[in-house]
């Protein structure tokens, strides 16, 4: 074992266990601080993949702006203890089986597609990270259009939001 | 010094996708429910990440911030969503919004 597989395991059991807490916990708030964590275990896995600002992005805008927007609709309706109600029949003894299966065929393609391969261009510079110059120099050329198209997605969003969370008087 | 292979990362990336996937079958709650769409994005976001590393190239990377993007847009409206249900029905809970229901 060697230091990067010790750090893999350490981030992937966390996000598993956040993962994990955020099905069992029976509180919203509690559901949003564990998946605050697997973001946070998934920004460390993103800079040992060597994407140094796609883990800063990740911390900013998802832990930063997307999960305080959900802790403060949570806040805002005093989300209490979810009601639990019964499971039909055929989630029980149809879902779960199927799900798990889903869940083994996932995880069988995903590793044989791959097995064994280590990072290309990992021989000898194993921890070369990506630059973020590169990274914008193709987002602003070879995407512009697509980089365009979200701000017209985000302004409508916005709008919708307005619209949507509006109490007509 | 060995590197972990990017298939570790893929099978981590399907084992949060499943449980996504179970969190938003079985969870109750609205704004869970939204929640465990973005662990499921997440754990897209994360293939693509070792995918792109996997093949040098930088695509992937690009496409992790429109995931984002839209992962943003998506808890905006939802969230505004969420507090219309929440006022026409006093409740979080999916079993009450249940007119298209059959």
């Amino acid at each position: 074992m060697t230091v990067p597989f010790i750090l893999f395991f350490v981030f992937a059991l966390t996000a598993i266990g956040g993962a994990l807490l955020l099905i069992l916990a029976r509180e919203p708030i509690h559901s949003a601080l564990s998946l605050i964590l697997v973001m946070m275990s998934l920004a460390g896995l993103y800079l040992m993949l060597g994407a140094e600002f796609v883990a800063a992005v990740q911390i900013i805008v998802y832990a930063g702006a997307i999960m305080v927007l959900f802790v403060f609709v949570i806040m805002l309706l005093n989300a209490g203890v979810e009601e639990r109600t019964d499971y039909s029949k055929m989630a029980k003894y149809a879902g779960i089986p199927l799900g798990i299966l889903l869940l083994l065929d996932l995880a069988h393609w995903m590793a044989h597609s791959l097995i064994g391969r280590t990072p290309a261009n990992g021989a000898g510079s194993a921890n070369v990270m990506v630059s973020t110059r590169d990274l914008s120099v193709q987002l602003f050329q070879k995407y512009l259009f697509p980089f365009e198209a979200t701000s017209i997605l985000i302004l409508i969003a916005i709008l919708g939001a307005l619209v949507l969370a509006k109490r007509d008087e | 010094m060995s590197v972990v292979p990017v298939s570790y990362y893929l099978v981590l990336s399907a084992v949060l996708f499943g449980l996504g996937v179970v969190a938003f079958v079985f969870k109750r709650n609205i704004i869970t429910i939204l929640m465990a769409i973005e662990l499921m994005l997440n754990a897209v976001n994360l293939a693509f990440v070792a995918f792109a590393r996997a093949w040098g190239q930088l695509d992937g990377l690009v496409f992790v911030f429109f995931v984002i993007v839209v992962a943003a847009a998506e808890a905006a409206v939802g969230l505004a969503i969420v507090i219309r249900i929440y006022q026409n029905r006093q409740s979080l809970n999916i079993e009450r919004v249940n007119l298209l229901k059959f």
